[in-house]
């Protein structure tokens, strides 16, 4: 600090031409300042000075230089400098070239490309792109580089591409990279100038050939094809570089132009990806260069990394390929840490090619493991990750854990966490071990795993292996309970990890008779009195002590309320969370109903049992009649009621299905509908008010009317048919299509007797109208008999269902050697067991969800005794209890005889090291159907739905 | 694609910043803070590569040196390599060090703009141009040779340091 001073006095003295004084003095005093806000405090205080001077009408141009310097100066340190942009946009329009730099400059820094005022400097762009002064001309290519949008390419392009001839080396090379910036920007504005691109590819000056390198790059990643041609050119160019052809000025260290080389390594990678003819022209160039390439400079170490690269991705050579394993073990034996990480970095690569390769590395890397730098241990956990196997997941994932548990990077901790979970759910020797490492990954990183992680757990828990052995099941459910009883004595637990704690005590606490139902409801109550902030948890522990309630009533014991569990309910009863709210009165409502009734309700461990949906509700549709004699207004959709009819939404799309010759719409769109009062027509009283109902909703009607009649014959004659009963034409129109579309163009609309009732059901339902649209159009796909709407939809979803059945085989080894395996062939019902669920409306039978028949004034529950004991008797016949032998499907076989490969294979000592790879990688089919099944599952905490409310009852 | 230079003082003060993809001054503050705390708590003679993850996006690293009182920092996505990015690191500093002989800090701070501008020689729009600490010299030298023609008294000192024969 005493030299800072005493350089600052110097040059305080000294600065004539310069930097003045002042900024010297700023500099010095921030540098002295003892805190943040003492920082701050200056350069707001400089800030307003600034702001000052700028808004003096004359300021000589050179101290304008300076204040604008000062100004970026400023906003680096992060404050707010806007109010001086736009002198910096001014003073790029100076023709002095040191000012004019200065602005482009500050306008570079300060700008985004999206400002407002870009547009103001584009003119002073395209001037001094045209300029004499070849200066001024890269200026200018420097600037549109940072600040050209894709609004504005047009208005340079033409010149940056006359620029690409230009005399001097240094502009063409810049207009290289402008277009090559505008491809980034906007890859449509020059997709008719990429042959410009080859043609600089023979630029005589080989800084500009190795420019364009920069733009090729990019267009070959995202279309390697049509460059096939490239191959062997590019690998003449890299020969001669290897060769030390270029100018001796290209050298660094010794190395002949040694990015040039990279970047043609890099694209050589991308063209001989999978294609052995490509490649065939690569192994000479590849040989030479690792031949002569030394090892003892870095930049010589990035140039031999590069080339393992390249023979990783393109079409495999044994000769090649031992360089590279040469190289790569080079990398791992060195002492740097630098070339230990690329080592690790290559090994990774290379192993998917040979999977014995990383066998004779196993010491280097359980070295790089242990390593105290947390760049290469992370690096080598990657390594680790995609070497897992069977046969290795125990010790990688404790080896994750451990590390896991001891870094506070949220971000990287994430990305650990649910690499174990991946893992885990893969390779899991037992089901034990993986429930322990879940409990693991929760307790440490409980907050930032995927909420979908929980629900697999709880999935897996609820449904048992797959197996048939029923004992196996019950023991794991118990093992569950019995550690979860432990760990819930932690202090502090993660809220995720509750979530799944309650849902399992609830379902399978008492379920082996080990603990009473008074214990594990008092743990519940604890449970939710130390966590009163968190509402989700407290839902979860509400629901699970009904759980237990009801089991217990079903089963003809009686249970007394505790002291803390009336407590609690007493408290959720007020609770400002709706959601709970609800949890609590229908807790109090069940406790009322009688055992049988509660045994409908709440069936024992029928967590992954199917729930049979019939979406267009048809038990509610007395009620509806009945309430709509009485005056009620009938339901209309919320996009109705919005005065939107999206016409891209599934439900039109639908409509229009059943008559192909008109599946587009080729008319405007409708008028606008009036959005204030939501047109509200009443079928009931049409006939006795037409005027009124017509005066609401003249517009829409009328639009409605030739709509139908163009394009929907068929709904048209349906329509008249109404009409023809009630006698009014035009208001029944729009109520048809308003809220009859899905019941009409449903080819299992029965006839217009019944669409008075349909439409009502019809109504009742739609509380998410697309999702519930694109549901019915799915099911029209395929011809359907109304009874079995569940298995249809399910059936299209069917083949991708039992794929993902296989690939979820893999982690069950026990499974595999099941013998019966061979014979039994693909069963029907189970893959409609595992597709019900992608059937997104609530699930009656849930009453841990607000349940949408719920009516302000009424008791929910008395309407939904009588409503549910049908529904819920027909599900349980309908869903026979999951039956596992079912998912054998002949696919399972090409898996076992893979299998044993896995497991006999030579794996290290130490188990780390693996010989064999497997194939990994998200698996969007495999988490979809967890999702759904999840939702199913009922452990999906719903946000309950206020506005299901709303549309039910107007 | 080169995502950003840093120079970023041992104190945890940002002394250079070029994004290459506009970033607004909050997030820039972020970037540092984040930066500096990634590189701070890194001891000697480990690799001088760092994930950016968290702020960069998937795949980013970092590649810095830890120069007397300063972190040279380059973050770039996977399309580069990471040794040579620390070469191009070694390119900056020694084209700084011929630029100012014997650069320091105080060089770094009040010719910042000259900094950009051997930036803007050696990288555009995250591409690598030249490589060759020569020649960015050379360019930079016509620049400031126009510069100082077009108006007579010189704004920016060449090197604060030689002009005081330290």
């Amino acid at each position: 600090m005493e030299q800072l001073k005493s350089i600052g006095r110097e040059l305080a003295m000294g600065s004539q031409g310069g930097s003045s004084k002042e900024f010297l003095d700023l500099v010095k005093s921030i540098g002295e300042a003892r805190s943040k806000s003492e920082e701050d405090r200056i350069i707001l205080r400089e800030l307003e000075t600034l702001r000052r001077r700028l808004s003096d009408p004359d300021i000589p141009r050179r101290k304008m230089k300076e204040y604008l310097l000062r100004l970026a100066y400023a906003e680096m340190l992060g404050h707010d400098a806007s109010f001086g942009y736009i002198h910096a946009v001014k003073m790029a329009h100076d023709d002095n070239i040191m000012l004019k730099r200065t602005g482009y400059l500050t306008v570079a820094l300060f700008l985004d490309d999206g400002h407002d005022l870009i547009i103001l400097i584009v003119n002073t762009i395209q001037k001094d792109l045209r300029s004499d002064n070849y200066l001024v001309v890269c200026a200018a290519l420097v600037a549109v580089c940072k600040l050209i949008n894709e609004e504005t390419i047009p208005a340079v392009l033409p010149q940056v591409v006359e620029l690409l001839n230009h005399p001097k080396e240094a502009v063409r090379k810049k207009a290289v990279m402008a277009l090559h910036r505008f491809h980034q920007k906007s890859p449509s504005s020059v997709s008719h100038l990429v042959s410009n691109f080859r043609k600089r590819l023979c630029d005589n000056d080989p800084g500009v050939m190795g420019a364009t390198l920069c733009p090729l790059f990019d267009l070959i990643s995202e279309d390697a094809s049509s460059y096939k041609d490239l191959v062997v050119s590019l690998v003449s160019i890299l020969k001669q570089v290897a060769e030390k052809r270029l100018p001796t000025t290209y050298d660094y260290h010794h190395m002949p132009a040694p990015f040039i080389q990279i970047k043609l390594l890099k694209i050589l990678a991308l063209l001989g990806s999978g294609d052995k003819q490509a490649s065939n022209h690569m192994y000479a160039v590849l040989t030479e260069i690792f031949r002569k390439c030394e090892s003892s400079s870095n930049i010589g170490n990035a140039i031999l990394y590069e080339c393992v690269c390249c023979v990783s991705s393109i079409y495999p050579n044994s000769k090649v390929l031992d360089a590279a394993i040469e190289a790569t073990s080079k990398f791992l034996k060195s002492e740097s840490h630098n070339l230990k990480y690329m080592g690790i970095d290559a090994l990774g690569r290379l192993i998917r090619i040979n999977p014995d390769i990383a066998e004779e590395h196993q010491l280097a890397v359980i070295d790089c493991l242990e390593d105290p730098d947390d760049t290469l241990k992370r690096k080598t956990f990657e390594l680790l990750y995609k070497m897992t196997k069977s046969t290795n997941v125990e010790v990688i994932v404790d080896r994750m854990i451990d590390y896991m548990i001891n870094i506070t990077d949220n971000h990287y901790k994430t990305e650990i966490a649910s690499r174990c979970v991946e893992l885990a759910e893969q390779f899991a020797p037992s089901n034990q071990w993986f429930i322990q490492i879940m409990n693991k990954v929760f307790e440490h990183a409980g907050d930032l795993v995927n909420p979908r992680v929980a629900h697999n757990l709880m999935r897996l828990i609820a449904e048992g292996f797959g197996e048939d052995d029923e004992g196996a099941d019950t023991q794991l459910r118990s093992s569950a309970v019995a550690s979860y009883l432990r760990i819930l004595g932690e202090p502090k637990l993660p809220s995720l990890f509750l979530q799944v704690i309650c849902w399992v005590l609830g379902e399978y606490g008492t379920a082996d008779g080990r603990h009473s139902a008074s214990y594990i409801i008092g743990k519940l109550c604890d449970v939710a009195e130390a966590h009163s902030s968190d509402d989700t948890v407290k839902a979860y522990a509400v629901s699970a002590i009904m759980k237990i309630f009801t089991f217990e009533l079903a089963a003809g014991r009686k249970v007394e309320m505790l002291h803390e569990c009336q407590t609690l309910i007493d408290e959720v009863l007020a609770s400002h969370s709706t959601d709970l709210q609800q949890r609590a009165y229908e807790f109090q409502a069940l406790l009322a109903l009688s055992s049988q009734a509660i045994e409908n309700v709440m069936p024992l461990d029928a967590s992954c049992e199917d729930i049979e949906i019939d979406t267009s509700l048809p038990f509610l549709s007395n009620y509806i009649n009945q309430a709509i004699e009485n005056g009620a207004r009938p339901y209309i959709s919320e996009s109705e009621r919005l005065g939107t009819v999206n016409t891209i939404t599934p439900a039109s799309a639908s409509h229009y299905q059943q008559d192909p010759a008109h599946s587009l719409r080729f008319e405007a769109y409708e008028l606008p509908k009036p959005r204030a009062p939501p047109p509200s027509i009443q079928p009931s009283s049409t006939s006795s008010l037409p005027t009124s109902s017509s005066d609401l909703v003249p517009v829409s009607e009328a639009t409605y009317t030739t709509r139908e009649e163009q394009h929907n014959p068929k709904v048209q004659t349906l329509a008249d048919q109404i009409s023809a009963e009630i006698g009014v034409h035009l208001k029944l129109e729009g109520v048809q299509k308003k809220w009859g579309l899905q019941t009409y163009s449903s080819p299992s609309a029965p006839s217009t007797s019944s669409s008075s009732t349909q439409k009502a059901t019809n109504g009742m339902v739609t509380s998410d109208t697309i999702r519930q649209s694109s549901l019915d159009s799915r099911k029209q796909q395929v011809p359907e008999v109304s009874a079995e709407k569940q298995r249809l939809a399910a059936s299209l979803f069917g083949k991708k269902a039992a794929e993902r059945k296989v690939q979820g085989g893999t982690r069950r080894p026990a499974k595999e050697s099941q013998p019966a395996v061979a014979t039994s062939a693909p069963e029907p019902p189970k893959e409609e067991k595992v597709i019900v669920p992608a059937a997104p409306p609530p699930d009656l039978l849930d009453l841990g969800e607000p349940s949408e028949t719920a009516t302000p004034t009424i008791d929910p529950f008395k309407q939904l005794e009588g409503l549910l004991e049908p529904a819920a008797g027909s599900d349980v016949a309908s869903a026979p209890s999951p039956s596992v032998s079912a998912v054998k499907t002949p696919d399972l076989m090409s898996m076992f005889t893979e299998t044993p490969s896995i497991v006999d294979s030579k794996s290290s000592d130490k188990g780390v090291i693996s010989s064999t790879i497997a194939k990994k990688g998200p698996n969007v089919k495999e988490a979809l159907q967890k999702d759904a099944t999840a939702r199913q599952v009922g452990v999906t905490p719903s946000g309950n739905n206020p506005n299901l409310f709303k549309d039910l009852f107007g | 694609m080169i995502r950003a230079v840093m120079v970023i003082s041992t104190q945890g003060k940002p002394r250079l910043l070029k994004f290459y993809e506009f970033q607004p001054p909050e997030k820039q503050q972020e970037i540092v803070r984040y930066v500096y705390g990634a590189l701070s708590g890194r001891p000697d003679h480990v690799s001088n590569f760092v994930d950016a993850d968290s702020v960069f996006g998937q795949g980013t690293r970092l590649v810095y040196k830890h120069m007397a009182t300063l972190y040279i920092v380059f973050a770039f996505d996977s399309s580069e390599n990471e040794l040579a990015m620390l070469d191009l690191i070694q390119v900056f500093v020694q084209t700084l060090d011929k630029c100012f002989k014997n650069v320091c800090e105080l060089d770094i701070i009040f010719n910042f703009n000259k900094l950009h501008t051997i930036l803007d020689e050696m990288i555009l729009g995250g591409q690598v141009i030249e490589t060759n600490s020569d020649q960015i010299l050379n360019h930079v030298d016509d620049v400031a040779r126009i510069e100082k023609s077009s108006s007579t008294t010189s704004l920016v000192p060449k090197s604060i340091s030689a002009r005081f024969g330290r």
